[in-house]
């Protein structure tokens, strides 16, 4: 770093920040990435996966040396009704393709740095960006609580919270709609009693999806991820269904996790952490504008999750890795103009990150419309269906036939019965 | 299970400082006191008789959901200064 100058820094170390920071690297540039933990993960949580095909492109074959949890082979559907359950699930061998992780992000997020590192970023730890540095009207590189940082021009890649992009003026305040409230907690238990639970075995991995039960009537979607010696447990909900309804996130997860299904797959675990964050789930309509003359912003700063699929550390990654291919062009242009910056917002239309965002744009308030058929009616019918079918008791089945069918057409018709992902689908592709 | 159970898995290192200030004389006048119920660590107390809102900073988890749902918009939140803050093992 020659006179406290360098070609780019970028502001946070998680799947964004870092995906960028390896790509200057590789490239021959001079980066520096900074975090405010002690080292990079140990303020990173979510409630996810890893997915292996993008992450490969960035970490060639991270899974023979990366600190992981589990490889996913089943996916997992849970509709609970206040004290019964319908499940069903997608089970797929694991050989030579892997889909999805989950990881341990302290661990994780930490490994992914020093791959940075060995390829030639800086990384400062310990450092809170408090602004951004303006000279003579320009992003001039950063101010931390000991000194400045020049650069050509940074990458913001600080998390759902941005305060950097609020600074600049690219975000506004967020709006309660726009983010999802998460809580959640690691839940140790043995190994083989947690495999036996969710029915896998060896590196196998379960991620299971919950709807209704102490959920229903409220955007809100369960989790449960396995890890290796531990189950993460929790749900994420709308900030303002959660404000509306007087709801108090840990109570909320008390009462999921004694619900009558749930519980038998946590029951004798110990808590070992318990912790919470902001999703950003505005989807397309809620992205601000991702780059001004000197900076890009990347990753959940730049609301870039699709919540309809659960994505999101892929296209952080992905949105790191493009916005350092355009800060790339800057620098053997010698041009960090907006005009030349505005590539990267082209090459994210080009790719998944806003082409699904776009598709999905009026996803969320259709599932908003229909919460309660959603949370409340499906699982109530297919709990119904299913007890119709398997229960011996006396009473005629065309009584109870007839039963089934009238709630089922009196729940708004048909059309409230499609299945989501049809719908869902069918809505996307009429455009 | 209650919420100091869960906050006891946490390391935290205090600041001496909290990064999340106020101004109680608006509290005074909210209706909802969102905050008081949104956060997930249980931050925010509301004292009826004294009128005072006690902000418990140092079992933040730094989500920054209570200054979004904040109907006054009063909530000054900035994250802990490096070093310190929550110290999560799992993510």
């Amino acid at each position: 770093m020659e006179n406290n100058k360098i070609d780019v820094i970028i502001i946070g170390a998680g799947p964004a920040g870092v995906s960028a920071a390896i790509t200057l690297a590789r490239a021959g540039k001079e980066v520096l990435l900074t975090d405010r933990a002690d080292f990079a993960g140990e303020k990173n949580i979510f409630g996810g996966t890893i997915y292996a095909k993008q992450t490969a492109e960035i970490f060639p074959n991270f899974w023979e040396t990366a600190p992981l949890e589990r490889s996913i082979t089943e996916q997992k559907i849970f509709l609970l009704t206040d004290y019964n359950s319908t499940q069903f699930g997608y089970k797929y061998a694991s050989k030579g393709a892997y889909k999805a992780f989950t990881v341990n992000r302290s661990k994780w997020d930490r490994w992914c740095v020093e791959q940075a590192i060995k390829e030639g970023a800086y990384f400062a730890p310990k450092t809170l960006v408090k602004e951004l540095l303006i000279e003579n009207g320009k992003i001039s590189g950063i101010i931390t609580e000991q000194e400045k940082y020049y650069s050509n021009m940074v990458i913001i890649a600080d998390g759902v919270n941005s305060l950097l992009a609020k600074q600049i003026g690219l975000r506004n305040e967020i709006k309660d709609k726009d983010v999802s409230l998460s809580v959640k907690e690691v839940i140790k238990l043995p190994k083989e009693r947690l495999e036996d639970r969710f029915n896998i075995e060896n590196e196998e991995g379960c991620a299971c999806k919950i709807l209704g039960g102490p959920l229903k009537n409220i955007m809100a979607l369960g989790f449960m991820y396995t890890n290796k010696e531990t189950v993460s447990i929790g749900f994420s909900a709308s900030l303002d269904e959660l404000k509306k309804n007087n709801i108090s996130p840990y109570e909320l997860l008390e009462d999921l996790k004694e619900h009558p299904t749930i519980v038998q797959y946590i029951k004798d675990g110990k808590l070992i952490e318990y912790s919470a964050h902001l999703i950003p789930e505005g989807g397309y309509n809620s992205i601000p504008k991702l780059y001004d003359n000197r900076v890009l912003i990347a990753g959940d700063a730049a609301m870039l999750v699709n919540n309809i699929h659960f994505e999101g550390t892929n296209l952080a990654m992905l949105s790191g890795k493009i916005a350092a291919e355009t800060a790339i062009e800057a620098i053997n242009l010698g041009d960090y103009s907006a005009s030349v910056l505005s590539r990267y917002y082209k090459k994210l239309k080009d790719t998944i990150v806003l082409k699904d965002l776009e598709t999905h744009k009026n996803t969320i308030d259709k599932i908003r419309k229909n919460i309660n058929t959603i949370t409340s009616l499906y699982p109530e019918l297919a709990c119904e269906f299913f007890d119709l079918l398997t229960s011996a008791d006396g009473i005629p089945k065309q009584e109870k036939y007839r039963k089934f069918l009238n709630k089922f057409i009196k729940s708004k018709g048909i059309s409230a019965s499609i299945p989501l992902a049809v719908f869902a689908m069918e809505k996307c592709l009429k455009k | 299970m209650n919420i100091d159970d869960k906050l006891a898995t946490l390391k935290y290192n205090k600041d001496k400082d909290s990064h999340l200030t106020i101004d109680n004389d608006v509290c005074i006048h909210c209706k909802n006191r969102y905050c008081t119920y949104i956060c997930p660590a249980n931050v925010y107390e509301w004292n009826d008789i004294k009128k005072t809102m006690t902000i418990r900073y140092e079992n933040c988890l730094e989500c920054g959901a209570c200054k979004i749902a904040c109907e006054k918009k009063n909530i000054t939140w900035n994250y802990p200064n490096a070093e310190y803050g929550v110290k999560f093992k799992n993510g």
